[in-house]
């Protein structure tokens, strides 16, 4: 097996006296799908923060394919090659698909101005690799249905990531034809070799699409199984923390 | 996604391009015919008429431009009026000791200083731009009083009444060199450049701008600066025009320059503007204001008949944008 692209390690996080996180490790590798779970207030979106660089943690080291770093805020986890989707779709509704899709990193023509023609193709040739089907990358995002607008999330964090793409319950706001598509396009990620960790309250999703379980409970981390290795009554149970029959 | 599901998005975006993006132009060709027909023979359609107008508005257009970067970033400013009596009157007294160039910086730097004051307080302090603006609007309004007593001062040096109002290049009025190199810089600034793009992204969602590394309140700063300075620009023409500066100059301005944009095609809430549009909406004040006076309305029927036109037009423009 290559070396894991992400690796964390005793990771600790208090606010004043309350601890979110407490040893927490966790690796993963290129190509791989990791699932995190938990309930509500689990420590989850903590963990995003952290890996994504808006929280430090208080202690414990983050390493990036074998080398700690230090990250205060998410432009310098977006440097490290580390790209988020959050839930609540972070995407500028009134702009077009490829405005969002180079957000904050727009390519300049030799006048210094917007390169639009090179963000629309890199845009079609993303949109065209992931199967995302829009109109085009000239339509305004608020005139996508839910789905089409989680693809264009999705293709914007694997345009950039060069390392890990973290995905903070992509479907949750979706219905099932839209989360079934969404699902085939994570899944797809896996060839692209970036490690890919996904949070999601589905356990049917996690099962379908992970290749480990990883399981919070309070800020605590339970433990870590192969999906092929474990079944949905484990990990309930670890969740939950109640024995079942 | 069925094929027929993608064919309506494409149904409702063309609808509602064509109705966003054209009312601008189709009010602006329906109220020049209006007054063609019924002041055809009032002088309306002379040259010297419609260039008056393009003349007038220029002040006016200027500060839409301001006022269109703010609101596409998500804010407002209404001490824009004040901002332009402040910089006149600066410039007018500076011109008298100092010269021209002295005027030109005290007129513009006022400008920008109280758009830094509202910007620092909108993006830094936090509080929000209407309130703060409304409160620098009335402080402004206030220094501008007190700055001269109230009296008015007249701008005798010739040089600078040519460059800002009366002169001419080319055979241009310069204020039409104003407005058309201020839209043409204001439009390639909005439209293709990383600001441009920057703005329109904190106005359409700042959480999304600022986790996309945008410096969302650099741009807050930024665009309430802006605005400041073109309005302390629309000041100096007002002086430059009129030969003289006094605390009335930009006083009724307001509202014709909100209502410019936003029949313009720029959205209250933010994320969507055009440039363009503003010049068109703001040439439709103007024209507005010129063929009312041509029909003979008493000055405060015009008043009621123009904010009965404004209202329309912002009602119909705003028609289905803000859902």
């Amino acid at each position: 097996m290559s070396a894991p692209i992400l690796q964390l390690q005793d990771i600790r996080k208090n606010f004043g006296g309350i601890t979110a996180i407490e040893n927490f490790s966790l690796e993963v590798f290129p190509g791989e799908i990791v699932a995190l779970v938990g309930d509500n207030g689990a420590g989850k979106s903590t963990l995003v923060k952290i890996i994504s660089g808006v929280h430090t943690p208080s202690s414990g080291t983050i390493m990036i394919e074998g080398k700690p770093v230090t990250m205060s805020n998410a432009t310098m986890g977006r440097a490290h090659g580390i790209e988020v989707v959050y839930q609540d779709l972070a995407l500028a509704d009134q702009q077009t698909v490829y405005m969002n899709m180079f957000l904050g990193r727009e390519p300049l023509n030799r006048f210094g101005l917007l390169d639009r023609r090179r963000m629309i193709d890199e845009t079609e040739k993303l949109v065209k690799e992931l199967d995302v089907r829009i109109p085009s990358a000239h339509a305004t995002i608020r005139d996508l249905s839910g789905g089409q607008r989680q693809g264009v999330a999705i293709a914007r964090a694997t345009h950039w990531a060069s390392k890990l793409i973290l995905l903070d319950e992509p479907t949750a706001a979706l219905g099932v034809a839209e989360t079934a598509k969404v699902e085939a396009i994570v899944q797809s990620l896996k060839q692209r070799n970036v490690g890919i960790l996904i949070i999601s309250h589905s356990l049917d999703q996690v099962f379908k699409l992970s290749d480990r379980i990883c399981v919070l409970r309070r800020g605590k981390q339970i433990g870590v199984r192969e999906t092929k290795k474990t079944d949905k009554n484990e990990i309930i149970a670890m969740i939950t923390g109640l024995q079942q029959q | 996604m069925t094929s027929a599901n993608t064919g309506t998005e494409v149904g409702s975006f063309v609808s509602r391009f064509n109705l966003q993006q054209y009312v601008v132009y189709l009010g602006f060709l329906a109220i020049f015919l209006f007054f063609a027909f019924m002041l055809s023979d009032s002088g309306f359609l002379t040259v010297r008429n419609l260039s008056n107008i393009v003349l007038q508005t220029a002040p006016v257009t200027i500060m839409a431009i301001g006022l269109v970067f703010v609101m596409s970033a998500g804010e407002i400013d209404l001490s824009i009026g004040s901002i332009v009596a402040v910089s006149a009157l600066a410039a007018a007294v500076t011109i008298a000791s100092y010269g021209m160039a002295a005027g030109i910086v005290a007129g513009l730097g006022a400008g920008i200083l109280i758009g830094l004051i509202n910007g620092a307080l909108v993006a830094y302090v936090r509080l929000p731009s209407f309130l703060v603006t409304l409160a620098t609007m009335g402080l402004f309004a206030g220094v501008s009083r007190s700055m001269t007593d109230l009296r008015s001062i007249s701008v005798t040096n010739g040089a600078f009444t040519g460059f800002f109002g009366s002169g001419s290049l080319l055979g241009v009025p310069s204020l039409i060199w104003w407005t058309v190199i201020a839209i043409a810089a204001g439009h390639l600034v909005y439209r293709e450049t990383r600001f441009g793009a920057h703005v329109l992204a904190t106005g359409d969602n700042a959480r999304a701008a600022s986790v996309s590394g945008i410096s969302v309140p650099k741009i807050r700063l930024a665009v309430l600066t802006i605005s400041g300075g073109l309005a302390g620009l629309a000041g100096l023409l007002y002086a430059g025009r009129l030969q003289a500066a006094k605390y009335t100059l930009g006083e009724t301005d307001l509202m014709t320059v909100i209502a410019a944009v936003i029949v313009g095609g720029t959205l209250l809430n933010g994320g969507k503007g055009s440039i363009v549009g503003a010049l068109v909406g703001s040439l439709m004040m103007g024209m507005l204001n010129n063929g009312l006076i041509l029909m003979g309305l008493s000055v405060s029927d015009q008043m009621i008949v123009r904010g009965l036109i404004i209202l329309t037009a912002v009602a119909v423009s705003l028609r289905d944008k803000s859902r």
